[in-house]
């Protein structure tokens, strides 16, 4: 049983998903079965977690077919990290989605959302797990098409024009990975990461090759939003149900980040990609735009969730930067800031969904008075946007320490000092959500709106707390963080 | 000799192009999604040229042949011309609906309708 983890992993969401579409208008049984499924993938993510924790490689062989003529399944601290990610959200995120979903998705399509949602988290898991370059290509290619189908689900009608717009640039996106992985085939006949990473340094002084590098690279980065390819973000995560955009926000582009530093450090490793194409000079600017630019941009929003969604932007930029360094302190800082940031804008999202569900929307002149009339709700947002500007105590200040430190120790102190600016922005945005809720009355009180209900409220808060409690207690995930960042640089998967 | 020797894939490189070209050009949504479907045949193009050996036969253990094709891409490009159906199903779908609420499928004249920047 133990031994089949990896497999299950992916098997678990994936068998779920088409039970759950089977069960039509019985959406409580539909909902139920979603939760348990999540929370059977997170227990199997730690499990994972906890085996290769010291280090060690799990490798499993898909239908027992050796590779390289089988797809090979590895797990090393890595990827594991990666999976305890979405296993944490989906589970926490499933006890908020019921009343959340409930509202947004009529009754009658419930089923296939969650059908949906599932098989989007199956997809997550297998490109996270599979260490078969093609099979990163199907399961992203899973997930993008749940998310796509979950993204159009929302009540705006722009929704159906996002999702859209995410299918053009996500397609593309792959299909240039797809390029690469071509490129790559051609030159060493294999699609196994751990046999490609091998083989690559006899070739790597070859057009094909570096043209691989370019296709897999642009095209990662169109999937992990990296500015300026990142122009599908907004839309998609202002528009998409409360639930989704928790889930996507915290997950998708993280997913994507892993495959990026997978390839970068693993497959083409840190001696071709970093010394012979310099490629820190690339990512470099793009990090520093991609911060700068959409914090900027955020502080203009007028809606809380595309603000949010421009942050999110800005904080993929954070841990770019932190693989531009080109250094295993950055490269932990990065690997860090996948987790807080994850466990921060979850709950951040989540508490818009929350003010989403009493209030209808979240366009900042709805907000006003809401700071007293849900203070629970509002409390969650100001400690989770706290851990978004990096206050110490939170874990967003454990990683722009790491960043700080790596930037510093790299000789590169203007980019620290731009650090402490780009806070500042991120600062300016969450005040201007605050001053509105707690500083401004309502136009026309509304005496009914209450606090969200529990179901949502208490995931929500679940979530906050962890941002705090890894803020104080960060001794563990930096730990953890920088095994992943040795697995990562050591070599084959 | 060289340059018509690799003539697959230049032919490659220019369905690539037309297919990105209308991808990026086009206001009309369906022909965004034909222009999506060119960029990806091409692609898949690409991938059966690269099995492709000269003098080889189809991957089937016969007597006195020794060499094949290669029948990994083949596999592979299937299951990427069945990602690719169901890319085009997922897109034409949205565009049905983005029919039924705006009225319209270019680009241009929804812009006018709604603002999404």
């Amino acid at each position: 049983m133990l031994e089949h983890l990896p497999a299950l992993q992916v098997a678990i969401t994936l068998t779920a998903a088409p039970v759950v579409m089977m069960f039509g208008r019985a959406t409580r049984l539909a909902w139920a079965v979603t939760t348990l499924a999540c929370w059977a993938s997170f227990a199997v993510a730690l499990t994972l977690f906890a085996t290769v924790a010291d280090g060690s490689v799990i490798s499993y062989e898909m239908g027992g077919w050796a590779p390289p003529w089988g797809i090979e399944y590895s797990i090393d601290a890595a990827n594991a990290w990666v999976l305890v990610i979405i296993g944490l959200i989906s589970a926490v995120v499933m006890p908020f989605a019921r009343q959340s979903v409930e509202q947004e998705i009529s009754e009658s399509r419930t089923a296939l959302f969650y059908s949906a949602f599932l098989l989007a988290n199956a997809g997550l898991i297998g490109i996270t797990v599979t260490a078969d370059a093609f099979n990163i290509f199907v399961f992203f290619e899973i997930s993008a098409l749940a998310s796509y189908a979950l993204i159009a689900m929302g009540r705006d009608r722009r929704a159906i024009l996002s999702s859209f717009q995410y299918l053009i640039m996500g397609t593309v996106g792959t299909t240039f990975l797809l390029i690469g992985i071509g490129f790559l085939y051609i030159m060493t006949g294999t699609l196994n990461l751990g046999d490609l990473s091998a083989r690559l340094p006899e070739v790597s002084d070859t057009r094909t090759i570096r043209a691989a590098f370019g296709f897999i690279a642009v095209g990662i980065s169109l999937k992990l939003a990296l500015f300026p390819l990142h122009l599908w973000l907004p839309n998609a995560y202002t528009y998409a149900p409360s639930m989704v955009t928790v889930f996507l926000s915290a997950t998708a582009t993280k997913v994507a980040i892993y495959v990026l530093l997978r390839f970068v450090y693993t497959v083409f490793g840190f001696e071709f990609s970093f010394v012979e194409l310099a490629m820190a000079w690339l990512l470099m600017p793009l990090a520093i735009l991609g911060i700068f630019i959409p914090s900027l941009v955020a502080v203009f929003q007028t809606n809380v969730k595309r603000m949010l969604a421009y942050s999110s932007v800005a904080q993929v930029g954070y841990m770019i930067l932190g693989i531009s360094f080109a250094s295993m302190l950055g490269l932990t800082a990065s690997v860090l800031h996948l987790f807080n940031h994850a466990i921060t804008k979850a709950a951040l999202f989540m508490a818009v969904g929350c003010l989403v569900y009493r209030l209808g929307g979240v366009s900042l002149t709805q907000l006003a008075g809401a700071g007293q009339r849900m203070p629970w709700t509002m409390g969650a947002f100001v400690v989770a946007g706290l851990s978004l500007i990096g206050i110490p105590l939170t874990a967003g200040f454990v990683t722009k320490w790491h960043l700080l430190q790596a930037a510093l120790v790299g000789g590169l102190w203007p980019i620290a000092v731009f650090l402490l600016g780009t806070s500042l922005l991120a600062a300016m945005y969450i005040w201007k959500v605050v001053e509105v809720a707690y500083f401004q009355e309502p136009e026309n009180p509304d005496t009914t709106v209450a606090e969200a209900p529990l179901g949502m409220l208490i995931p929500t808060l679940i979530l906050t707390a962890s941002t705090v409690v890894f803020g104080v207690f960060g001794n563990f995930t930096v730990a953890s963080a920088g095994t992943a960042a040795a697995a990562l640089m050591g070599g084959a998967p | 000799m060289e340059l018509l020797g690799l003539y697959n894939y230049w032919v490659v490189v220019v369905l690539m192009m037309i297919g990105f070209y209308i991808v990026i050009a086009q206001g009309n949504l369906i022909k965004k999604l034909v222009g999506l479907n060119i960029f990806q045949t091409s692609v898949f193009v690409f991938f059966i040229s690269l099995a492709y050996l000269e003098g080889g036969t189809a991957p089937i253990a016969l007597e006195g042949v020794s060499e094949y094709s290669n029948p990994l891409p083949h596999v592979l490009i299937l299951t990427a011309i069945v990602v690719g159906v169901a890319l085009t199903a997922m897109g034409l779908a949205l565009v049905v609906r983005i029919q039924e609420t705006y009225g319209t499928i270019e680009e241009d004249e929804i812009h006018q309708q709604e603002d999404l920047h």
